[in-house]
């Protein structure tokens, strides 16, 4: 017999148990130890914030609000400085990477979670992580050397052809030199999405993977084409996904060194083409001017770090808001 | 189009008469890009070839297929195609940069690489002259120093957010997704401004080992914590019904049941950090001569070392560099397929080895 409603609740009892923990010295031990290591995380941040606040204060202060506006870079003289130029530049550089690897991502991640059969998805994933696991270092090397001669090839047609577009403006009458087309925002763009590309589409695939099958099932059931089912159900459920994932490699390419300093020719002036010769950020001005910088110079490195810094948690913050009070997004193996 | 067809349908499948369709819309796009471009539009450059090639090859796979099988199914198609296309070209500068690198680097690469350093050797000396071991000694020294401090730390943290599960688990939660993001170059900013300048230290191996940990010490968290998460609650709340301590219930439990998955993580946490440039910039100070004491004076690291070869004008420094490029892409494959194969085993896995020791214990 079933019992009913009443006769489950006269058996349990009204109050609640309350257990009694005694804790003997290892357990109090390995839980301290533990908390302290999970804290360890909190400090950090607030170290590294303190510090680069502390060592860039003097360059702060004497900057004051121009350093944002500045487009100049003469600290060690005593002269004016900025990242009034280098800001711009690198938000250009991180959204011509995002968007190439944006649209790449959502089809890869379609790809793995949709269309490939069940046997090779395994060691697809397993080739996107690869990709994030090549260094840097290595993607900016091939950029440097292989990507960027072709690459010039297209800045330069789209600067004879469709140079009225002021992103695409080359300076100059038509047919301009090839040269005039490295080293730009566009080149940095295109070497950065590359290690966007595994970021993304790594989110993205867990997201879409998590798309409920009984809405899938019932699109499939209805007479919806596979199309149908990814656009009116898959897309739809992962948009979090879409936008945080694509936040999340805005953080990536935003502090993005080497491929970037091995590649640019570093700009302290804006400009608004992106084919042009020509492009700095934050992370390569730092990597670039740390050598040869003194003591005033690099306070004002410090004032730039802690702007990079800033920058990429705000970015970090809303995406981890966005992709979603669960936390599909952030459990991915980056 | 509105009839119910009787027939079955397999889906997944390739339908001859698609594959027809966007074989024959490639032939088209292809010839139409090489008339448009090479006949009457003057353009070189293979790259912007194969761009123009593939919109016009959707554009006309979007016609054919659109006469042939309907609005619906047409769009179904370019969608397959453009998947299936977007996927394959992931996968392309994957294995151009494998082989690129392995093109350009292994002119130079000799037995010495490994055994000897840059002591004798000038900008205009033969690339196979000289090697690199400095660079590897100064990276295995820093990277494993980093691992000292960081898989510690990150394991007892993830320990802490899964197993202690604490007030504040989700605010550091949230704090370790944050401290992932921080970029490279910040992490090195941070070191050259609190170990070098607040404390007066100099730039050292050490100093690079604490620049990569801080970029470690969240990756081991997140996922050391994804690890943990895998093991079945049932496994704690035995522990715990037979009187076990949390300590003990961690210690002898929930660690060893996920010691496979823990080491995977670690190990991709390697195979990241081993090629990071930007922190050792600031801080290792780099150096041409080995030196074994990563506590004492500059040290070389492989990244820094190619970093600041490549950007020489000789040749042979160059070539330097992709030699030393090769050997670090060699060292983050074989780490990483290490922990593929360590990976992808359940936690109730019982390794061959483990096995015997339970049967000696007549456990098994």
């Amino acid at each position: 017999m079933i019992p009913t409603q009443e006769q489950t609740e006269s058996v349990v009892p009204e109050e609640r148990i309350e257990i009694a923990v005694r804790r003997d010295v290892p357990d109090r031990i390995y839980r301290g130890v533990a908390t302290a290591a999970g804290f360890t995380t909190l400090a950090l941040m607030a170290l590294i914030g303190g510090f680069l606040l502390f060592r860039g204060a003097s360059a702060l202060r004497k900057a004051g609000f121009s350093f944002l506006t500045t487009e100049m870079w003469a600290p060690d003289q005593g002269g004016d400085f900025g990242i009034g130029a280098v800001l711009p530049y690198t938000i250009q550089i991180s959204l011509v990477a995002l968007f190439i690897a944006v649209p790449i991502s959502i089809a890869t991640a379609l790809f793995i979670t949709q269309y490939a059969p069940t046997r090779i998805r395994r060691p697809l994933t397993s080739l996107v992580d690869l990709l994030a696991a090549i260094p840097s270092l290595i993607y900016g090397l091939w950029g440097l050397f292989y990507l960027q001669p072709r690459l010039i090839t297209v800045g330069k047609w789209m600067g004879d052809n469709l140079g009225w577009i002021p992103l695409f403006k080359a300076s100059g009458p038509a047919p301009h030199s090839i040269g005039q087309f490295a080293a730009s925002t566009f080149v940095a763009g295109v070497v950065v999405s590359l290690m966007v590309i595994p970021l993304c589409t790594s989110v993205m695939r867990e997201v879409f993977a998590q798309a409920p099958m009984g809405e899938q099932e019932a699109a499939l059931a209805l007479g919806g084409t596979k199309w149908g089912v990814i656009r009116d159900v898959v897309l739809p459920f992962g948009r979090g996904g879409i936008i945080g994932g694509a936040m999340l490699g805005l953080g990536r390419a935003l502090g993005e060194t080497i491929a970037v300093t091995l590649i640019i020719s570093p700009m302290f002036v804006r400009q608004f083409s992106i084919m042009e010769q020509g492009s700095n950020s934050i992370a390569a001005l730092i990597a670039l001017k740390f050598s040869e910088s003194n003591a005033n110079g690099i306070s004002a490195l410090m004032a730039a770090g802690l702007a990079l810094f800033l920058l990429t948690l705000l970015v970090n913050a809303i995406a981890s808001v966005i992709v979603g009070k669960g936390r599909s997004g952030a459990q991915t193996e980056i | 189009m509105s009839e119910i067809v009787e027939e079955r349908i397999k889906p997944r499948r390739f339908n001859p008469d698609e594959v027809a369709t966007v074989a024959l819309s490639f032939a088209t796009a292809l010839a139409s890009t090489w008339l448009l471009l090479y006949v009457l539009l003057p353009f070189d450059g293979a790259l912007g070839f194969w761009l123009i090639t593939y919109i016009v090859f959707i554009a006309v796979v979007l016609i054919n297929s659109r006469r042939r099988f309907g609005k619906i199914a047409s769009q179904d198609l370019v969608a397959k195609v453009v998947v299936w296309s977007s996927a394959l070209l992931v996968l392309v500068p994957l294995v151009l940069v494998v082989f690129y690198v392995i093109g350009k680097g292994y002119h130079a690469l000799r037995p010495r690489f490994f055994t000897e350093d840059q002591r004798y050797v000038g900008a205009l000396s033969d690339a196979t002259e000289g090697g690199g071991a400095h660079a590897i000694i100064g990276t295995l020294q820093q990277v494993g120093l980093a691992a000292m401090i960081s898989i510690p730390l990150g394991v007892l943290s993830a320990v802490y957010l899964n197993e202690v599960k604490g007030r504040f688990a989700g605010l550091l939660r949230t704090l370790t997704d944050a401290m992932s993001a921080v970029p490279s170059i910040v992490a090195g900013l941070f070191i050259y401004a609190s170990w070098i300048l607040a404390l007066g230290q100099q730039q050292s191996g050490f100093a690079g080992a604490l620049a990569l940990s801080v970029l470690f010490l969240p990756t081991v968290t997140r996922t050391a914590e994804v690890v943990l998460r895998l093991v079945p609650g049932g496994l704690r709340e035995a522990s715990l019904a037979l009187g076990g301590t949390d300590w003990r219930t961690t210690s002898t439990v929930v660690l060893p049941t996920s010691r496979s998955g823990l080491a995977t993580a670690v190990i991709l946490g390697i195979a990241r950090v081993i090629g990071e440039t930007a922190p050792l910039i600031l801080t290792v100070g780099g150096a041409f001569v080995v030196n074994t004491n990563p506590f004492g004076g500059k040290q070389d690291a492989l990244p820094f070392f190619v970093f600041r070869l490549v950007r020489f004008p000789q040749e042979a420094q160059i070539q330097r560099a992709w030699t030393g490029a090769l050997v670090l892409l060699i060292l983050v494959l074989v780490l990483f397929v290490t922990a593929r194969m360590l990976g992808g085993r359940g936690p109730d896995h019982i390794s061959k080895f483990k096995r015997k020791r339970l049967q000696k214990k007549g456990l098994a």
